[in-house]
């Protein structure tokens, strides 16, 4: 269907340690996967990132920002140095002695996992960056398996009585005005003017919340006004376009590090989206962007603008009852399910158009994408009972009104402030929204078992086979690797090999799967791989 | 630009909630329905699940920025 691929930082808490530096909470995180990981297959899984091709000033809109004007959380193409000096530096030195940390260690940063995802420490949260796969299912699988990742971290941190337990929050705010990402990447061609991206997904991203908003408890990005909402980031967003992810944050980012060969492709780097645990709002936020994005790419995107999109993002937002109307510049008025309509409608005939959509000869996810997405917009409009089986934010605020009811509490009490928080608790016996899901009141996309899988398997049909394959078969051999290359130290070889795979469909299991498969060692894969046996490339 | 004071984390000290992991609950009922029905049910099992302490385990959830 399209590439694309899913980041999530999760909010990381220590109760019986609250002051904890995060940065090194965090970074204990990957340390202990790779403990965990080290235990269940042979050779290390740790990782240097190659930064050779990260270009986080460059603009999408045609320039690149002076690295001299950028906020210093833009310069994401430097590895991150967290030794205890720095720590010391950068929180006194009577936070690394509460903290018992051993000053002369190194603390793991970055992991390349198995599966072809990044485990890392992105500013002070842990970050799983999903694997590319090609499909709206497939992300939701991979993006889930973060989970199961985070979750053996956790557990693993649990079982040691030397370190604090560390608790991992798939969330974007901690209501105390701070917010902090999940994103979404998604491959289109260069040729798409960017205009034409800004202008086709605003009206769209302004609504698609009422599908894939995680939901919030308070109003503001402190929340002190009390109520709910239905979007975890809606409040911490202040222009329409921009560069930044971490300040001033832009509906449309304009980041362009394509991490795949630049003139032929862009890589759309969403942020406004909310983590989802509700697999089919995650499904929905992925298979109805990819298709907006097709509909943009054929000049078909309905030819509408929203007056003042950011306020009216938070206005969909603070409207649970879905009927507040946003105003577009023709003049109409209509609602977020309006406008989530006029986008259903074109993709339909689109898909339709292109035979994509169809439930045979189709491309096996349009169809699906389709029928979940008209009838989630129905129920949102008819049956809410039905839609707060699918829908995340309306899942949350039935289990928050159910408490308001039996209980009588207001919204500023603190216990529904412990429901939306814990809702997202990625441990399954404490984590609400695991506990609605075991009662079967939440709705599956993939099973247990294709998560499970996921953990350990890279997707099949994009590069993240080969650099998966690489770290699971080779993994003592690899010294680096990024999203478009993996870098390995053999011995015979007198430097070391960069392997480019900047064709994010190349690298598959189709066209490497028995390379994999006729070597056990990296130096005779690498001489096939590269043609000094007379064979040619074939990453 | 509303609402960008930064909370201040106060009393940590005394936070001592124990986050010892309950046993699972018990497996899911066979096809439970999403109507009414089960919701005192479903909220008596989730007061067993909660953090002791509300307050004090929200005050003191507190996350540096990210993107």
């Amino acid at each position: 269907m399209r590439v694309m691929g899913a980041e999530t930082e999760y909010g990381i808490h220590a109760p019986s340690a609250p002051s904890a530096n995060a940065t090194m909470m965090s970074a204990r995180v990957v340390q202990a996967y790779a403990q965990v990981t080290r235990q269940r297959a042979a050779g290390g899984a740790e990782t240097r990132w190659d930064y050779t091709d990260e270009e986080p000033l460059h603009d999408a809109r045609g320039w690149t920002v002076d690295r001299g004007a950028a906020h210093p959380s833009q310069l994401t193409d430097q590895p991150p140095v967290l030794d205890a000096e720095s720590v010391a530096l950068a929180y006194g030195r009577e936070e690394l002695e509460l903290d018992g940390q051993d000053e002369s260690g190194t603390l793991l940063m970055n992991m390349v996992l198995g599966n072809g995802a990044r485990l890392y420490v992105d500013h002070a949260h842990p970050e799983y960056s999903s694997p590319e796969v090609t499909n709206p299912r497939d992300a939701v699988a991979w993006d889930a398996a973060g989970d199961l990742v985070g979750l053996a971290s956790v557990r693993r941190l649990a079982a040691d009585p030397a370190l604090p337990p560390v608790n991992l929050y798939k969330n974007n705010t901690d209501n105390k005005s701070v917010s902090y990402g999940s994103h979404e990447n998604y491959l289109m061609p260069r040729s798409v003017p960017f205009g034409d991206i800004v202008r086709g997904l605003t009206p769209f991203f302004v609504s698609r919340q009422v599908v894939c908003g995680a939901g919030r408890l308070g109003i503001g990005q402190d929340s002190s006004t009390p109520g709910f909402q239905i979007s975890q980031r809606a409040d911490f967003f202040e222009a329409e376009v921009g560069l930044e992810t971490t300040i001033r944050r832009p509906i449309i980012n304009t980041r362009d590090e394509p991490h795949a060969t630049a003139d032929k492709y862009r890589r759309l780097h969403v942020i406004i989206g909310d983590a989802n645990l509700s697999q089919v709002s995650n499904y929905l936020k992925f298979g109805t962007t990819a298709m907006v994005l097709s509909l943009i790419e054929a000049g078909l995107a309905p030819k509408i603008e929203v007056y003042e999109p950011v306020a009216a993002l938070k206005a969909v937002s603070h409207d649970t009852s879905l009927t507040a109307r946003v105003r577009l510049l023709d003049g109409r008025r209509v609602t977020a399910l309006d406008l989530q309509w006029m986008y259903h409608e074109a993709a339909a005939k689109l898909a339709q158009d292109t035979g994509v959509g169809d439930a045979v000869d189709g491309d096996g996810h349009t169809h699906d994408v389709l029928e979940r997405w008209a009838s989630v917009l129905t129920q949102l409009d008819s049956d809410r009972a039905a839609a707060a089986t699918s829908v995340e934010w309306l899942a949350k605020l039935s289990l928050l009104d159910g408490y308001r009811q039996r209980d009588g509490l207001e919204w500023s009490d603190a216990r529904l402030g412990l429901v939306d928080l814990q809702w997202a608790d990625i441990r399954p016996e404490k984590g609400l929204y695991y506990r609605l899901l075991s009662r079967n009141r939440m709705q599956r996309v993939v099973d247990d078992a294709a998560i499970a899988a996921a953990v350990a398997e890279p997707p099949a049909d994009t590069r993240a086979f080969f650099r998966g394959k690489c770290i699971s078969s080779f993994g003592k051999d690899v010294v680096g690797a990024s999203w478009d290359s993996v870098i390995f130290d053999v011995p015979g070889y007198g430097r070391l090999q960069r392997v480019p795979t900047r064709e994010p469909l190349r690298g598959t299991k189709a066209l490497t799967g028995a390379l994999f498969e006729r070597h056990r060692d990296a130096g005779p894969f690498l001489g096939e791989l590269l043609g000094h046996n007379s064979t040619p490339p074939a990453a | 630009m509303a609402g960008q004071e930064q909370q201040q984390p106060q009393s940590r000290d005394n936070q001592v909630d124990e986050d010892i992991p309950e046993a699972p609950p018990a497996p899911p009922e066979a096809q439970a329905s999403a109507s009414t029905e089960g919701v005192d049910d479903l909220l008596d099992e989730i007061d067993g699940v909660l953090e002791s302490n509300a307050e004090e385990f929200v005050r003191a959830f507190v996350q540096k920025g990210g993107q």
